[in-house]
């Protein structure tokens, strides 16, 4: 008995000591999260270096992307990033919103948690699974989809140029589809957590004031969530934006660029898989300064998309 | 409680009443809209079980066509013949994606663990936090891009190996790792804690013994959903892992392949034997996240039913 706080005493300064390591590892790993992002933006702003000191600007401007002769040009590659994931972002945010709407305003609550499976099951198919059914499947049966719309629309003013001349399945329009679909889980399941926020007391005032139900939903939903949908949409973009192997099967891999969709084309990160086996010297430095501009383009949209989630939530919270 | 029931049949009429008197124009554009709404979600179905039900036949012929060959010989050297076999892949897939887990999971928990335990609104763990949010964004290739300048470049030839593909997987479930579990953290009650605290428990002690068993089945199924992303990831592993068509049994030693290396590489040849060989590896490798997601599912309605 005697002897009890004495013990006490001596397993004070061990406990401490283990406290203070345990939290000094915790630290650790989570710091882990800022060296390994400041290490790539170190490494690889260093191994981009080469490219951009020959090429300068040039690089980013530079249509040209032709290795043999040392002209490395990246325009065609941002063009065909940017286009593939617009295509992607229309097609799917009316479905995603569509989805969120239904699953949540619409579905009795058993059906709920199907809907909630099946959009996390698109998320578990890998990327490489949908290029794979993408470039065998979908591409071959899309060619005469696209002669059919290229035909309705030929010498239209601007829709002839966006729906221009098919040939081939493996196209922007393809590439932006299966990204639609890959997109869609990540906009819908944001969307739906924003949606859900919405207090039932706005609901039932609008179905009080006699209001149907798609007119409840214009009028007090969406508006209450339109700033967290926007950012859903742009998280959408930043993930269309950064897809590799999907794109790198179906978009056709030769630098384009046209307002065709129809046409064959190229994006940032397919380029980087499909020549990196190639690629030696200067060329996998202007592969590796690609994967930079990817990196930069993708955070600015990822930041944006995470400032207005951030001040809709406020603004909501603050209401 | 009779107050508060009887008013429901009256309701009931009056919504009915009031429903004819809505203008034909709005009832048909709610109608309208409604069926768009599941419109959007027959498409996304229709597209899910379109891809799966492709990948299920084509990918069960050849399977099933060289039942114990598939999973027991290695790969077929000449894409454009016949022949069964991807065990170097599955074998390559299973100890790529352990190490990866192996790496990212201890430390993307101890992580949470900060965030949450001590960190909380400090101004550092909210740096940290919104770096994890930037580093769930960095795509996937850039990940690969970076250990190969980092990690692979350093050591020559020699840096192509299971190892290095783990690593940039690692680094892409590290955050998504940190995030669901400081969510699942978040939700273990102060109040626990505080027994704890006073009961003499330290911070670790009481993090380890009180709050980590409340959080874990939450925890677990985060982790299992970040694994079998990992899983299927082929964009980083381009860079980092070499080129093989033999089994590899170890991490360190030697170039490796996976499933989904082998469907990409695959499914960019011409050949129909190459095209069958990328559908039998799809049908394998999504039968693996799948595995992975129904025991994630299981054990969140174990975490549900234990609340």
């Amino acid at each position: 008995m005697n002897t009890a706080p004495a013990d006490v005493a001596d397993l004070r300064p061990r406990r401490q000591i283990l406290d203070r390591i345990f939290r000094g590892s915790t630290l650790g790993a989570g710091a882990l999260i800022l060296i390994v992002l400041a290490l790539i933006t170190y490494t690889i702003t260093n191994k981009s270096l080469p490219v951009v000191r020959s090429e300068g600007v040039k690089f980013f401007t530079d249509r040209h992307w032709v290795p043999a002769n040392g002209v490395f040009g990246a325009l065609s590659f941002i063009y065909g990033t940017a286009v593939t994931a617009l295509i992607a972002v229309a097609i799917s945010v009316p479905v995603s919103i569509g989805i969120a709407l239904f699953t949540t305003q619409v579905a009795p609550t058993w059906l709920k948690k199907w809907l909630v499976s099946l959009t996390d099951l698109v998320a578990v198919v890998p990327s490489v699974v949908f290029g794979l059914w993408g470039i065998i499947f979908l591409a071959p049966k899309l060619v005469g989809f696209y002669k059919m719309v290229s035909g309705w629309f030929h010498g239209w003013p601007v829709l002839g140029d966006i729906f221009g001349k098919a040939s081939a399945g493996r196209t922007f329009m393809t590439a932006g589809l299966i990204l639609s679909v890959m997109i869609t889980p990540i906009i819908t399941s944001i969307a739906r957590e924003v949606i859900e926020t919405c207090p039932q007391t706005d609901r039932d005032g609008a179905l009080a004031l006699g209001a149907t139900r798609w007119e409840m939903i214009t009028g007090a939903v969406l508006p209450h969530s339109m700033g967290g949908i926007v950012g859903a949409i742009m998280l959408g973009l930043g993930r269309a934006m950064g897809e590799t192997i999907a794109v790198a099967l179906v978009i056709g891999s030769s630098p384009t660029i046209t307002a065709n969709l129809f046409s064959s084309g190229d994006s940032l990160p397919s380029v980087i898989a499909f020549q990196w086996g190639e690629a030696t010297g200067i060329k996998r430095s202007a592969l590796i300064a690609m994967g930079l501009t990817l990196f930069i383009l993708t955070i600015i949209v990822n930041l944006s998309a995470t400032a207005v989630v951030g001040r809709a939530t406020r603004r909501v919270q603050g209401a | 409680m009779a107050v508060a029931v009887a008013p429901l049949p009256a309701q009931s009429t009056s919504l009915a009443a009031d429903l004819a008197g809505i203008s034909g124009r709005r009832r048909t554009k709610n109608y309208v809209m409604t069926s768009l709404m599941a419109g959007a979600v027959l498409v996304v179905g229709f597209v899910l079980i379109l891809v799966l039900v492709t990948i299920g036949v084509k990918g069960w012929s050849i399977v099933s066509g060289a039942f114990p060959e598939w999973f027991s010989k290695d790969i077929q050297l000449a894409p454009r013949r016949p022949g069964p076999g991807m065990k170097a892949a599955i074998v390559g897939t299973c100890i790529i994606t352990f190490t990866a887990t192996l790496i990212a999971v201890p430390l993307g928990i101890s992580g949470a663990i900060y965030l949450n335990e001590y960190g909380r609104t400090r101004l550092f763990a909210r740096i940290l936090r919104f770096l994890a949010n930037v580093m769930a964004g960095v795509p996937s290739i850039v990940m690969g891009l970076f250990i190969y300048v980092f990690w692979v470049v350093p050591r020559g030839v020699d840096g192509l190996n299971g190892f290095s593909g783990a690593l940039a997987l690692a680094c892409l479930m590290l955050p998504i790792v940190v995030r669901s579990s400081e969510e699942m953290l978040r939700l273990v009650p102060q109040n626990l804690r505080d027994a704890s605290y006073a009961l003499g428990g330290s911070t670790s002690r009481t993090t380890l013994r009180v709050v980590l068993p409340k959080a874990a089945p939450g925890i677990i199924s985060g982790c299992l959903l970040a694994i079998a992303r990992a899983a299927g990831e082929t964009a980083p592993l381009i860079f980092t892992i070499g080129a093989a068509k033999a089994t590899n049994w170890s991490v360190f030693g030697g170039t490796n392949t996976t499933l989904s290396m082998q469907i990409y590489g695959n499914a960019k040849e011409s050949f129909v034997t190459a095209q069958q060989r990328a559908w039998g590896a799809a049908l394998t490798l999504i039968a693996l996240a799948f595995l992975f997601t129904v025991c994630a599912r299981l054990l969140s309605a174990r975490l549900a039913r234990t609340r």
